[in-house]
Parts: structure tokens; sequence; C-alpha cells
């Protein structure tokens, strides 16, 4: 923030000159990076799909439309199994994510050097794999279906849920612990008294908003064969047959709509 | 029945907030605990049932030497102790009635107090002190709903269904209303003399101090300042305490203080 005098009067300016050329030079850099960068994504594509492209979108949706609906018979169970992946995935999760977010959270974990950095290392091998990659491996070790699936959303879950659980413990109101502490309470009762209340919102937001994401994931699972409509999704796609596909997006999009609708109702009544 | 002996506080920062403290307080006895902010009253408070661990010195309560104690045995002494905040700290999302039996965590196992199955005795008492306090009819209210009086009345009857033999108070009345305020000190000293409980009262308020206790006194910067009777803080001894200001007003507002109210 400089001042200077001119003339007797005090100038402020939000910059000195020289900080103003740097940005100005800075602005410029970036800008030459992103034409050179769009010149050579220009020259790697080949132009003729592109232009292309909005016929053969055109041709698709005429041929998907007007979705099959008979093959609705065919769609009830796998739909019925991709929202029970969801659910018993994220319950299955939850479980897990309790313990592992009090032991990461500063306030509560038994030993910051040796439990905490685990519980944080669970946390993030758990986020930092897609739910599909786990499926992947699953299926390998566990051969392909239902349970392969519930268990990808699971270990795909833990590590989102403990983490925001930890950062909702962080943040709690220590005198409400000290208050419960200073009546001669034992640990676990300080817990159950002082810190479950306070954590019930997030726990319950958590919940319901991690189960909204799960609905999602799991319409994709059956990509790779755990389980679900993603199965149908993938043989249709392979045998283009575009009725059918049309059918199951609209199908995925109403379970994620309801199950949207459904968290919103939820946190709504918790918050 | 209550004795600090030379209790030195040293914060990791190297912040001094107790310098060889010490007091004495017999049974039944309420002191008011003064002094400007920072002079170390939380800490002393804290540090006699170790919600901070002193650093030196001795808690002696009874024949107990609270300093000495192993986890478990800190607990049963803690009992002894009710406490009662500034901010209420009561568990907001609780009930009152969760909150008042939540002060007999002391002496319930978990499972009981995890399902919520306290003793019937214990119960009954939740009500009478719900009753003494005069809020009875919200004990099924959750504890965010209530006014900052009535929230401070529950966190008195949470501390007293310890059944306690001292009271620890930290700025009852510092976010309450001057009417309140007077009723909340009221209402722990009367307490304090049906029950025959010693109190140590932290208070910002001097004339409100004044107004009810037996004795006063001033911690500065984590010393002994002052210690006599109410009637003996002189604005000399408030200059001591808090530093040089006009205490002629402080004093004087008793009288007017109490014919405004009326």
């Amino acid at each position: 923030m400089p001042v200077r005098e001119i003339a007797g009067a005090k100038v402020w300016r939000r910059r000195t000159t020289g900080e103003a050329m740097l940005r100005w030079v800075g602005w410029l850099i970036g800008v030459a990076i992103f034409v050179w960068c769009w010149q050579q994504i220009s020259a790697s594509t080949t132009w003729f799909f592109v232009w292309d492209a909005p016929r053969i979108a055109g041709d698709i949706i005429d041929r998907a439309t007007p979705p099959r609906w008979s093959y609705m018979e065919k769609l009830w169970w796998p739909i019925w199994d991709t929202i029970n992946i969801a659910t018993l995935g994220t319950l299955i999760a939850l479980v897990l994510a309790v313990p592992v977010a009090f032991l990461a959270a500063r306030n509560t974990t038994p030993s910051t050097w040796i439990i905490r950095p685990v519980a944080l290392f669970i946390i993030v091998a758990s986020r930092s794999i897609n739910s599909l990659i786990w499926a992947l491996l699953l299926i390998a070790i566990i051969g392909p279906g239902v349970f392969a699936g519930i268990l990808a959303i699971a270990i795909r879950s833990v590590g989102f849920c403990a983490k925001l659980l930890y950062e909702a413990i962080e943040e709690i109101d220590e005198t409400q612990v000290e208050a419960i502490t200073a009546t001669g309470a034992s640990r676990w009762q300080v817990m159950v008294y002082g810190i479950v209340p306070q954590i019930m919102p997030a726990f319950a937001g958590i919940s319901v908003f991690r189960w909204d994401i799960n609905i999602r994931e799991s319409t994709v699972l059956g990509l790779v064969g755990a389980g679900g409509i993603g199965l149908q999704l993938s043989g249709s796609l392979n045998t283009l047959a575009w009725p059918q596909v049309s059918l199951i997006l609209l199908v995925i999009l109403l379970a994620v709509v309801i199950s949207e609708w459904v968290s919103a109702k939820v946190r709504g009544a918790i918050i | 029945m209550l004795r600090l002996d030379k209790l030195v506080k040293t914060y990791r920062t190297g912040d001094q907030a107790l310098k060889s403290v010490e007091i004495e307080v017999p049974i039944g006895q309420v002191v008011a605990l003064i002094g400007p902010s920072g002079a170390g009253k939380s800490t002393l408070i804290r540090c006699i049932n170790r919600l901070v661990e002193p650093s030196g010195g001795k808690v002696w309560l009874d024949d107990v030497e609270l300093t000495a104690l192993s986890s478990g045995a800190l607990r049963r002494a803690r009992r002894r102790m009710g406490m009662i905040f500034q901010e209420y700290a009561l568990v907001e999302r609780l009930t009152v009635m969760e909150n008042v039996l939540s002060g007999r965590l002391g002496y319930v196992g978990f499972w009981r107090s995890l399902l919520r199955r306290f003793p019937q005795k214990d119960v009954d008492e939740a009500f009478r002190l719900l009753d003494r306090v005069g809020l009875l009819a919200m004990a099924d209210k959750r504890a965010d709903e209530l006014s900052g009086g009535q929230r401070q009345r529950v966190g008195i009857a949470r501390a007293l269904i310890q059944n306690p033999a001292l009271l620890l108070v930290d700025e009852p009345t510092a976010s309450l209303d001057p009417k309140t305020s007077r009723q909340i000190m009221r209402l722990i000293c009367e307490l304090c003399a049906e029950r025959g409980l010693a109190a140590i009262i932290n208070i910002h308020d001097v004339a409100l101090a004044q107004m009810f206790v037996q004795r006063v006194i001033g911690l500065k910067a984590g010393e002994i300042a002052f210690d006599g009777p109410p009637d003996a803080l002189t604005p000399e001894v408030l200059t001591r305490i808090y530093g040089e200001e006009d205490w002629q007003a402080t004093i004087k507002t008793d009288e007017t203080a109490e014919e405004a109210v009326a």
C-alpha cells in the first residue's frame, strides 16, 4: 500500500508501479500460454469428426427415441439392486467411519503421533481411489456381483464420511465437554453426553449426502460387472440398442431426482 | 475445607497465570474472586478440579489431596465439586432434564447413562431441583430453547444434583442482564446457605459481589492482592487490584441499584 508525496498531497495507490508492472507481465504470460495450448489441442484434433458431431448426435437421438418402454420389466430388478448397493454401502461406510473419525479428530484421538496419522491415512487412501476402480479390484478378488459393488461403495465412502465427521468433531464447543468432564463423568460418558449430541446434525447430514452421491455412483458400477443397472447400460451400449439406452438413462435420472429430494427433505428436517 | 497450598500454574507459552496462591475456605463460606481480566481467576477455579492441570503446589479438599489423585480417583473427587459456567455450558441439543441428570454421570454407570436409565431417586431429585430453581415446566424443553437466565438455572441444578460440598462458579452473571444477574447470584447464595456449601465465585461486577458474599479475594497478575470482608473494599483497595480509576461510583451503586430493581 504505497503512499507518495506529490506536490504536497498524499497520493495513495493500491500497488506500487513495480508491482503493477509485474502483475501485467504475469497476465501477459498467462494469455500467451493459453493461446499456445489452444493451438496444440487444435493441431491434434481431427476437425472432420467435430464438424460431423451434430449430425451424428442428431442421428443417435433419432434412433434413441422413443425409448423402448417394454424393456422396463427387465430394469426393475437392476434398479432395486442399485439402490440397495448404495444404501448398504453407505451403512457399512458409516459404521466404519465413526471410529476412524474419532481417532482422527485432534481433540478426541488417543495419540496424536501414532493413531491420528494412521486414521488420516485410512481416510486419504479411501478417498484417493474412485469407486469404479475399487470395484474392479474387488471383482478380481471376490468375483463379480452385487456384493463387490456394495464393498466398493463402502470403501470409497469411509474416507469421505470420516473426513467430514472428524472436521465436525474438531469444531465442537469445548465448554460443553468441559462441563460434562467437571461432573466426574468417565471418558466414554463425556463422549456420549458432551460430544455426540453436538455432532448429531452433522452426522445425519453427512449420511444422507453420501447416500445421495452413492445412488449416482452405483448406477455406473455395473459397467465393470459389480451389479446394478450399469450392467444393462453397458449391454445396451455394446449392442447399439439406443432405445434401451435412453430408457435406462431416464430411469437413472428419475432415481437420482428422487434421492436428491429425499436427502433434501431429511436434511431440512434435521437442521 | 478447601485449601490451596502454594498453587502455581505456568502455561506452556511461559505465562505465569498463578504465582504461589494460598487460600483457605471453610465449610459454608461463599467467596467472591475479583480481579482484572487475565488475572488468573478462571485458571484458579479450573486448577481446583483439575480441568487445568496445576504446575505446582497442592489443593486439598477436606483431607483429600486433589493434586495427587489418579484419574479414577479424580473422577470420584470431582463429584464433590459442582461447577457453574459463564456461558452456561449446557449441552444445547439435550433436554433440560438430560442436562440436569448429566450432573449424576459420576455416580451412574456407562450403559445406564447411555440408555438414560437413571435411578428413580436421581430423577426425583432432578424434579425437586428444577422446582427449586423455578423451571419445573421446562423439563422437556431442549436447552437451546431457554433464555440466558433460565439456562443458568439449569446449570445451577446440574451442579447441585452432584450433591457437592463445594461450588466452583466461573462468571455466572457475565452474559446476563442486571436484574437476572442479581436473581442468579441470590439463588446461588441462597442454595449455598440452605445446603451449607462453600463456593468460589469469579465475578467482574464488584458491586454485585459486595451485595451477596461474605468474603472477597482480589487477584492481580496471579497473586492475591486483597483478602477480606466486602465492606473493606475501599477505592484504595480496588486501585491496588485493578489499577487507577475513579472507584467511588462502583462501590456506591449499591443502594441506588437496589432501588432501581425495586
